[in-house]
């Protein structure tokens, strides 16, 4: 964040935020991406954000208690599948701030918290639905929303969708 | 006309065909199946309820497949749901009706294009006699479905196949602007 720059009330409060995680997790994390919408930053390390989610949830100062959301983004240009979650702490410090983690697009896995945040459980299995990455040591990794035997992850870029299921013909 | 127009004399005798009858307690009683699939659901509970009020007319929702002569197909059918509404439509006794209400169940609708998700028309899968445009339809234009439906049924005869019906029916079809003009004409004067 740029010094002296006029930021909002809870643009500085998630900034401070950030700043516990960047002090205890250092290189793990990117910058912090100070925008007025949906201040964020990235976990560089995949395989430590269960362990930064963990902090996040328990930490004295931070008490992320409430996921608002999880949602899936696919990029191709980048060969990458991503998860963005916007996390709140509901009631104690009334900050909020979004966490974007990503892996690879063919057979990447990202590692589950929906045992730190329940919501997660239900929110993955749709990424996972919708876009096909793996979340490691998720208790029910199915699909949620398409039959369980539906070929294709619906919202890829590069979706096409399949000519027939069970005999119906399928496009329009 | 209703088979009570035409006149009761005297000790209750009435001469008349055996399709005739039939076909007058079919109509007077079409048992839709409960069952809706999305928002065009809300419209048709609009219309069971009390202001549009079906059961003037003899329509009832049933709650078992099983008891129901009419299908009323109202809202957005999914692949994953299509083969539960084939199952349905088997578990109903014949002759059973098939009542298309909305553009999604009638051609996919807004989804006709991106909706991987959505079946293009619930005709792809069981035959249907009535399609209701509009998205959702109003009240009246489902009362006007049902409508059909019994007019379809006043169709039938004994030893003629439902495509007849149906043939005979698109035969007697009148166009509405007709309608529509008379009653404009009516109005004014």
């Amino acid at each position: 964040m740029e010094e002296g720059k006029v930021v909002s009330q809870s643009v500085a409060a998630s900034a401070s935020a950030y700043a516990i995680i960047r002090e205890k997790f250092g290189e793990a994390v990117s910058a912090f991406d100070a925008n007025d919408t949906m201040p964020f930053f990235e976990v560089l390390d995949t395989s430590l954000w269960q362990e930064i989610a963990l902090c996040m949830r328990d930490h004295a100062k931070l008490k992320f208690n409430y996921m608002a959301c999880l949602s899936g983004v696919d990029y191709p240009a980048e060969e990458k599948l991503g998860i963005v979650c916007n996390i709140e702490s509901l009631g104690v410090f009334n900050h909020k701030i979004a966490v974007k983690v990503k892996c690879s697009r063919e057979g990447g896995s990202i590692p589950t918290v929906s045992c730190v945040w329940h919501t997660a459980n239900w929110h993955e299995r749709e990424a996972y639905d919708m876009y096909g990455m793996h979340f490691a040591g998720h208790p029910d990794l199915k699909r949620i929303l398409c039959p369980e035997d539906w070929e294709g992850y619906p919202l890829r870029k590069d979706y096409k969708v399949q000519e027939s299921y069970h005999g119906i013909k399928v496009p329009y | 006309m209703g088979l009570l127009d035409a006149g009761i004399t005297k000790h209750n005798v009435l001469v008349t065909s055996v399709d005739n009858v039939l076909n007058w307690a079919r109509l007077s009683s079409l048992w839709p199946m409960g069952f809706g699939l999305a928002c065009c659901a809300i419209e048709m509970m609009a219309t069971n309820a009390s202001n549009y009020d079906l059961e003037r007319f003899g329509i009832f929702p049933r709650s078992s497949p099983r008891q129901s002569d009419l299908m009323i197909v109202a809202g957005t059918v999914t692949m994953k749901m299509a083969e539960r509404v084939i199952r349905l439509y088997e578990q109903m006794p014949e002759p059973r009706y098939v009542l298309s209400m909305g553009s999604c169940s009638n051609c996919g609708g807004p989804y006709w294009q991106h909706g991987y998700h959505v079946l293009k028309g619930v005709d792809r899968i069981i035959p249907v006699d009535v399609y209701v445009p509009g998205c959702p339809p109003r009240p009246e234009s489902l009362i006007g479905g049902l409508m059909k439906v019994q007019e379809l049924i006043r169709m039938e005869q004994i030893g003629i196949s439902r495509a007849d019906a149906l043939k005979k029916l698109a035969e007697k079809s009148v166009d509405p602007q007709m309608v529509i003009e008379r009653e404009r004409k009516a109005a004014g004067a």
